[in-house]
């Protein structure tokens, strides 16, 4: 029977963590990701957890010694934020790149500057291109399910790619919820043990991890990437039938919302949905008109065919992004949302809005406005405010 | 620990670095790599760790590696950090069993990875204790990008980005002090050594280093012939005179105790070490003796401090 528990989502991956039990945790600590380290330090204080902790000197040693960690056969984990993912960018491509199946608590938040410690999404999309499997949490609940997936999709011998699971700062990290735990031996038996095919600490083998490779090999290593991404595509959906089987709780790519009927919809990621479920809950109620929303929880992979699919019957989307890509022309959910709906010649109108930076609240009044605008593009075919910001201070 | 250091016998063990890499002709990396790894025990087991620079690129070019035993490589500056992880992951798969044999841990960085850019990881690995070997091949500047200048550079040394010209005399600054730096993180063991007397003050420092537990460092002055300008047969002349002019200092740091391994019976003159190198060639101009005399007051300032500490 799973356990009903009230917890903060750093307090509940950290819980996650505790039950996996796994070999090797390098940390340092960035707000606000830092509690994650420190409820696991405390595990392991009182005897809870056998997982070496490696107090390191900075986020770009955390990621190198987990991929040392990993490259010898252990499992292995960090948490960090913002500027700490930064620190460590050159590192996730080399994670990614050496295959190695590594997970990663991202606690969202800005990138500097100005230095802010609220949410947003800069720090995991700035991230986009590394090769790491990307998955988003809207609540406690998912940030701690998504987790107890990680390992099986990141060992899986047609993936062996890192995964990074995601939630907001604050709003999810540090707000408490309602949440249901999953038994320590329902865990288990779900996550199972790693057992690697090729690793430094092998007597059978010895292996070398990192070569210098020249342009006439370099290009196959990235072959085989794309082709491990592909493959999590499938392994992502086994993984989640197999917790679903074990918990009754679903997961999918993303969550299509009240989207049957909808004809005006929002794209988005992250506990903003939570607040566009309130808004579209209301205008449903109150005005009968159709909205819906389809909340992304893979980005990496983007589940490219399957957004357009969910998007094909609407008439106006609104793709929200919680980060500035410096295109002039929009955010990066906004730039792959679209290019999957030319893929597939959707029909609908896209708008891409600008939300969230930097912790900007955004509300459940600024949703019923957005879906107003949709519903005005719709029916005049014409986009006057294509790159807007939402909830910027006017003059 | 094994029986008094016989060369001849040493110089027999199976190699752990194949031939067939692409080291220079005379560089001291690749001859500190096969005296540090001679000094592991049969039939223990190592994960060798490198930092990015001439040895990692030259040793293994995919679909090739010159190590017999495991090896990571995986940035420029995080020798330290990457084989801490290894050496962690050890310890946890040792003791739930699923790891049986022994290994050890030894990683190499030449100067840039090591008194730069992997300062930071280094310090860090030292100062957390894990049971490994960081070994910096000291070549004096930035090598594998062609011989720009780092914290390990001498005065006086042109490089690409410190070059002597007419308004330059080469690098401004003298050199870090690193294994002092290091000795002061209070590990086990630290040392410096190079290829004189028939290797035995390298090998057994290496092995000290690699079986006293916790967390040891190696310096070895590993000459460069393409940087410093020397012709590859030279390379133990230079050393040689390296530590007889007392440049290069062979000393330990055993548990806080500072002890000199050698002392030369005759101690050269500064002239002797410069005038072998390329990049010291604008000291011998007239004119610039006093260059030269400065180099050698930096060099027996510093031979009579260590003199001091070792004698305490």
């Amino acid at each position: 029977m799973a356990v009903r528990e009230r917890l903060s989502g750093n307090e509940a991956v950290a819980y996650a963590i505790k039950q996996i039990n796994p070999d090797v945790m390098p940390a340092f600590p960035i707000t606000p990701s830092t509690e994650i380290p420190q409820y696991v330090a405390n595990y392991i204080a009182n005897g809870e957890m056998d997982t070496e902790f490696i107090p390191v000197e900075s986020e770009h040693s955390s990621m190198s010694a987990a991929v040392g960690a990993s490259a010898a056969g252990a499992r292995a984990l960090t948490a960090t934020s913002s500027c700490g993912m930064a620190l460590m960018w050159e590192e996730l491509y080399v994670a990614a790149s050496n295959r190695l199946p590594l997970v990663l608590a991202l606690v969202n938040r800005a990138l500097s500057g100005p230095i802010n410690i609220n949410a947003d999404h800069s720090d995991s999309m700035g991230a986009r291109d590394s090769g790491w499997i990307q998955i988003y949490a809207e609540s406690n609940q998912e940030a701690y399910d998504n987790f107890l997936q990680a390992y099986p999709i990141a060992e899986h011998k047609d993936v062996m790619l890192p995964v990074m699971i995601c939630q907001d700062g604050f709003i999810t990290s540090h707000g408490v919820e309602n949440i249901l735990l999953e038994e320590d031996e329902k865990v288990r038996a779900f996550v199972g043990e790693r057992e690697p095919k090729h690793f430094l600490l092998n007597p059978q083998e010895t292996l070398a991890v990192g070569p210098y490779a020249v342009s006439s090999y370099y290009m196959e290593t990235k072959r085989g990437q794309r082709q491990a991404m592909i493959n999590a595509r499938r392994v992502i959906l086994e993984v989640a039938e197999r917790f679903r089987e074990m918990t009754g709780r679903e997961y999918g790519f993303f969550e299509a919302y009240r989207m049957e009927d909808a004809e005006y919809a929002v794209v988005l990621i992250g506990s903003a949905a939570g607040t566009c479920k309130a808004a579209v809950e209301q205008i449903r109620n109150t005005t009968g008109k159709k909205v819906g929303l389809v909340k992304i929880r893979v980005f990496r992979p983007f589940p490219e065919e399957e957004i357009a699919r969910a998007l094909a019957h609407v008439k106006a989307v609104a793709i929200l992004d919680r980060s500035e890509m410096f295109s002039a022309t929009g955010g990066p959910l906004g730039a792959e949302v679209r290019a999957a709906l030319y893929q597939a010649k959707g029909k609908a109108e896209a708008v891409n809005y600008l939300y969230g930076l930097g912790g900007r609240d955004i509300t459940v009044e600024d949703f019923c406005q957005v879906y107003e605008k949709l519903e005005r593009i719709a029916a005049e075919h014409r986009i006057t405010d294509m790159y807007e910001y939402i909830g910027l201070r006017s003059r | 620990m094994e029986a008094a250091y016989n060369f001849k016998e040493m110089m027999n063990k199976p190699e752990r670095l194949a031939p067939g890499h692409r080291m220079c002709a005379g560089c001291g990396g690749a001859v500190a790599v096969r005296g540090v790894l001679r000094a592991l025990h049969e039939g223990d087991r190592a994960v060798v760790g490198n930092a990015t620079g001439c040895l990692e690129v030259s040793t293994f070019m995919y679909p090739y590696t010159a190590y017999e035993d495991s090896y990571i490589h995986n940035a420029f500056e995080n020798a330290g950090a990457t084989l801490s992880g290894v050496e962690t992951a050890y310890r946890v798969l040792k003791k739930k069993g699923k790891i049986k044999e022994n290994y050890k841990f030894i990683t190499f960085g030449g100067d840039g990875g090591t008194y730069d850019i992997g300062f930071q990881s280094l310090s860090g690995a030292m100062e957390r204790g894990h049971d490994m070997v960081y070994v910096c091949y000291d070549n004096g500047a930035y090598m594998n990008t062609g011989t720009q200048r780092s914290s390990a550079t001498p005065q006086f040394a042109d490089t690409t980005t410190t070059p002597a010209g007419k308004v330059s005399n080469g690098k401004v600054q003298t050199r870090k002090d690193l294994t002092a730096i290091m000795a002061e993180h209070h590990i086990p063991y630290a040392a410096q050594t190079t290829f004189t007397n028939n290797f035995k003050d390298l090998h057994i420092k290496a092995e000290k280093a690699i079986y006293t537990p916790g967390a040891a460092f190696l310096n070895i002055f590993a000459p460069c012939p393409r940087g410093w300008g020397y012709e590859a047969s030279e390379l133990m002349e230079i050393c040689r005179t390296a530590v007889d002019s007392c440049y290069w200092p062979l000393y330990e740091v055993v548990d806080g105790k500072w002890v000199l391994t050698y002392e030369p019976k005759k101690k050269l003159p500064i002239e002797d070490f410069l005038r072998s190198q390329r990049r010291f060639r604008h000291l011998f101009a007239p004119g610039n003796e006093g260059l030269i005399a400065e180099f050698q007051r930096e060099v027996d300032r510093r031979w009579e401090e260590l003199q001091v500490r070792c004698s305490q």
